[in-house]
Parts: C-alpha cells; structure tokens; sequence
C-alpha cells in the first residue's frame, strides 16, 4: 500500500514539474516582455510612444511613435479578414454541407498542406510575382504595399479559417437540417438560414484565431510591405507592421532603439492577449 | 501536509534545474560575434587559424551593434562591426581596429542604361530631390528606392558616406542584402545598396563618379562608397591567449591573401 502511494506521489510529482514549466515559460516571457518594454515606453513617455506619428530611433535627435504600426497592423489585419473571411467562410460552407466526400478529402488534404508552407515562402512568391503583379496592374513605380501585404496575410489565415469552420458547421446537429429541409426549404436556404446561425459562435472563434494568426505574422509581410515608417494613408504605400518593425530592427539595434522594440513586443502581446480573449470568450459561449 | 511538502520539493527543484544552464564560457577556443556582412572574411579567416593553430574558432552572425554588445557583456572575445564605433561605444572602452574596408557597390537594374552618378547625384536621388531616371540623363521613370533598416551596417556606411543620414526617401527598408538585390533585379526602375562582395551578376553596378566598383580603386581610395571593417576589443579587459592569437594573425601579412581572396581589400 506504501509503494504504490509513493509511486503515485513520484508521478503527481513529474507531471506537476512538467505542467509547471509551460507556465514558467509563459510567466517568464510575460515578465521578461514587461520588465524589457516598460524602461522606454516611461523614458519616451507613454502618448508619445503610442500616438507618435514618426519612428526614426537612429536619427541625432531620434523619435519612437509607433501609431503607424499599430495602424498598419490594424488595417493590414482587417483587409485580410476583409478579403480572407468571405472566401474562407464559403469554402467552409461548400466542403461541410455541398461537397461529396471524396472531394472534401482532397480539399481538406489541399488545405492542410497550405498550412505546412512555411511564411518565408509566402513572401518570396509574394517579392517574385505578387509585387510586379502589383506594379504593373495599377501601374506603379513599385509594388510592395500594404495590398501586397493584405492580400499575402489572407491567404496565410485562410487554412486556420476554414478548417475552424468545417468543425463549427459538421458540429451542427443533422436534425436541425433536416428538420428544415422536410419544411420545404431548399439546400441553400437551409444552410445559409439554418446551419450559419446555428455554427455562428464557432464561425466567430474561427474569425478570431484567424486574426491572430495575422496579428503575429512577420516574415512574409516583412518580404511584401516595403517596411518604410509611413502613416498608412493609402493601400498603395510602403507600410511596417508592429511584427516587422520588431524583427527587421532587432539584429542590429542597440541602446534605447533596442528596449523600444521590446516595448513595440509588449503592445503586440497586449494585442494578442485581447485577441486571445476574445476566442476564449467566444469559445466559451459556443458551449454553453 | 505531504502533498505541499513534494510541491515545495519539486518547486525547488525546478528551480536549480534552471539555474544550472546559466554559466558557461568558452574554455580556449576563439569566440566572435557581430557583422553579417564579415561573414565571408570571417569565415575564411577563422578557417586558415583553425588549421594552422588548432584553436578552435566560432562565429556568430548576428549584426554589428550586436557583436559590440556582445563584445561589452563579455559574450565572445572579439566583436566584429562593420561600421565605425559610436561615440557610447568608444567611452564605454572599446576599440575597434581596422581588418579590411567593404566597398558598398550601388546596383540598378540591369535594364537601366544609367551606369555612372557621381555621389552628389546619388545622395539627391536618396533624398528625394531627384525622383525621375530623366533627371539624371535614364529613360523617363520614376526612381524606386530601396534601402536597408535602420541599425545595418550596409545603410549606416551608405547613409554616412554619401551624407544622406536620416533623409532618405525610400520605398523599401528590406532586413537583408539578397532581399534587395532580388528587389532591385525586379524592379526596372530601382536602385540599391549592397556589399560589393555579394553582388551578383542579376544586377548592374554603377560607376561613382566616373571609378567603377573594383577592389583596385577601394583599395587606392579612388572609389569612394567604401567603409572598414572593425575587429572590436575591449580594452579594459585582455585577450585570452588564443584570441589574441587571431588576432595578430588577423591584422598580419599572411591574412592578406585570406582577405582578398574574399573580395574585401585588406587594411594591414
């Protein structure tokens, strides 16, 4: 009886330090991420670091703004879903309720391989025919752009996407459907008017986590958005994200340049905790 | 009771369990970190000192300021920087010495028929004061600027040397010189900045006032978009024996061959 309560201690014992270090490491980033990013955000001053209109961190007298790459992001996020969601929600709707089954494996195969492609690769096909394309459709002197970087992100997000909403709209019970189809409604009617408001909740996560996965992309719009510090004024211009700005800087910064980056991957973290928030919320709702 | 007893236990545990990866320093071999444009100096060097000596050599590519940080922290023994040491820099004790100077070759496209522009030219394009290839004497088309990001070496020499700091209209800041070469082999109407090391045939490097990007005229200083490459010690704190070894071996007469054979033109 002894042993085996020994035994069962030594066990409690391994699993708790292993479920203990995925905390350690999310409390150690968190603290690392506050403890890095507070010294410049209190020497910049928090609004001027926030609503600042220019970024020049190795100018003589160097100034911090990020409000441009928060607006970039925000902006670059919302075309993707913009431009990423209906297309992701109408591929989700065809391979749950119209496909045959040997196509939706075969969609789902294709699917899940556009999740594999690393983002690098994303922007190099983006830097290689994306651009020009850009350049010569709307007769540009250049083509990497905040479009560039919208429509590479959609297409980043959208295996997430659909897959989420495969799961939402298989999860809505057949009776519904069918209960609806027997009324005298057709295919269409049934699954835009009953099966969409019936999965709305899982849609809603499947949006959300589709938002974080933009959120925190940086290589393939590092490749694509030019990354000059401008307002976003226009679709057309060279653009940073908050992600880029960090990962195009880090190497080589130094002194306040480098612990305002850190105070850039604070905010960012910020941005995808509420994110993150909102999915669980979301999550949450679909089960009650 | 026993159950909080095995969680402070564990707790502790954990916690030496981390701190034990904590120190570790290098025990005779040659450690250097900085400059991604000395990857190829450095990597041939270190090659050469390694068979000569025995020594074991590393190199982390990592960026200047990076390397002068680590050189400062006491990371590795010999910084490598591809640009001069800042002001801060110096005062907090460091030197750098110059191995070899990098000449920043200015590429177009090789579409463009422009193939000279002296360096006033150069920085008005930069800074936007020209904005057409016809103002320079190129087919009418709008100049696309690309660039490095703010804190590379590459950008820091260009900017320096052409006077162009901080005023530069560019479309692009790309983290990388593939990266710009690639844009600038896609783009008709570009230009851009690289190491002239790197430099491949996709793109067309121009002349600089007249003197072509050769190792010749950057050696005889006839070229003039050129910047050295540093060796960054730190002076209040001594080589250990092995780095000190590279060291002299690095600046001495036998490294020419390494270095040139490299592209770069030797300073010693």
């Amino acid at each position: 009886m002894k042993k085996t309560d020994l035994i069962e201690k030594i066990i409690h014992a391994i699993f708790f330090v292993i479920g203990f270090l995925t905390v350690m490491c999310v409390l150690l980033i968190t603290g690392y991420l506050i403890v890095s990013g507070i010294p410049a955000i209190k020497e910049i001053g928090i609004v001027n670091f926030l609503f600042g209109n220019q970024w020049k961190p190795t100018a003589n007298n160097p100034t911090y703004g990020i409000l441009p790459f928060i607006l970039t992001s925000v902006y670059g996020i919302s075309g993707a879903i913009l431009l990423g969601a209906p297309i992701g929600f109408m591929t989700a709707l065809y391979l749950s309720k119209f496909a045959s089954r040997k196509v939706k494996s075969i969609m789902q195969f294709a699917i899940s391989l556009l999740a594999g492609i690393p983002s690098v690769v994303y922007g190099l096909i983006g830097m290689l025919v994306l651009i020009p394309g850009i350049k010569s459709s709307f007769r540009l002197s250049d083509g990497a752009s905040l479009l560039a970087a919208i429509i590479v992100l959609s297409i980043i997000i959208l295996p997430s996407m659909v897959k989420m909403s495969i799961d939402a709209l298989d999860q809505v019970p057949k009776e519904y459907e069918h209960a609806s189809l027997a009324l005298g409604a057709t295919a269409y009617e049934t699954y835009f008017k009953i099966s969409v408001p019936a999965a709305r909740s899982g849609l809603v996560a499947a949006l959300v986590l589709g938002v974080g996965r933009a959120i925190g992309e940086a290589m393939a719009v590092m490749m694509v958005a030019g990354n000059v510090a401008n307002m976003p004024t226009s679709i057309f211009q060279s653009v940073r994200f908050l992600t880029t700005a960090i990962a195009s800087e880090m190497a080589y910064s130094s002194g306040l340049q480098r612990q305002a980056l850190f105070s850039i991957a604070l905010v960012l973290f910020l941005f995808i905790m509420m994110i993150n928030a909102i999915f669980n919320y979301f999550l949450k709702k679909d089960k009650d | 009771m026993k159950k909080s007893i095995v969680t402070i236990m564990v707790f502790i545990l954990s916690i030496t369990l981390l701190t034990a990866c904590g120190e570790k320093k290098s025990e005779k071999g040659v450690v250097t970190d900085g400059s991604t444009s000395m990857e190829k100096i450095i990597g041939a060097l270190g090659e050469v000192f390694q068979k000569d000596t025995d020594i074991g050599f590393s190199y982390n590519p990592t960026g200047s300021s990076a390397g002068i940080k680590a050189v400062q922290e006491g990371r590795c023994d010999i910084g490598l920087a591809s640009r001069e040491l800042k002001t801060e820099e110096k005062d907090s004790g460091l030197e750098g010495t110059v191995l070899a100077y990098d000449g920043i070759a200015i590429i177009v496209n090789k579409d463009n028929p422009i193939g000279d522009l002296s360096l006033d030219d150069i920085a008005k394009i930069y800074k936007g004061e020209i904005t057409n290839w016809d103002q320079v004497g190129g087919e009418s088309s709008p100049i696309v600027l690309i660039g490095r990001e703010a804190g590379s070496g590459t950008r820091d020499g260009f900017e320096s040397i052409t006077g162009t700091e901080e005023q530069c209209a560019y479309r692009q800041e790309l983290s990388s010189t593939g990266d710009v070469i690639t844009t600038v082999s896609q783009n008709k109407g570009a230009i851009g900045y690289a190491s002239l090391a790197s430099i491949k045939d996709n793109v067309k490097p121009i002349k600089v006032a007249g003197v072509e990007p050769t190792e010749e005229n950057i050696k005889n200083g006839s070229y003039l978009v050129q910047r050295p490459l540093l060796l960054v010690t730190n002076s209040q704190k001594p080589l250990s024996d092995s780095a000190q070894k590279f060291f002299d071996f690095a600046i001495s007469a036998k490294a020419r061959e390494v270095i040139t054979a490299t592209g770069m033109v030797p300073a010693n």
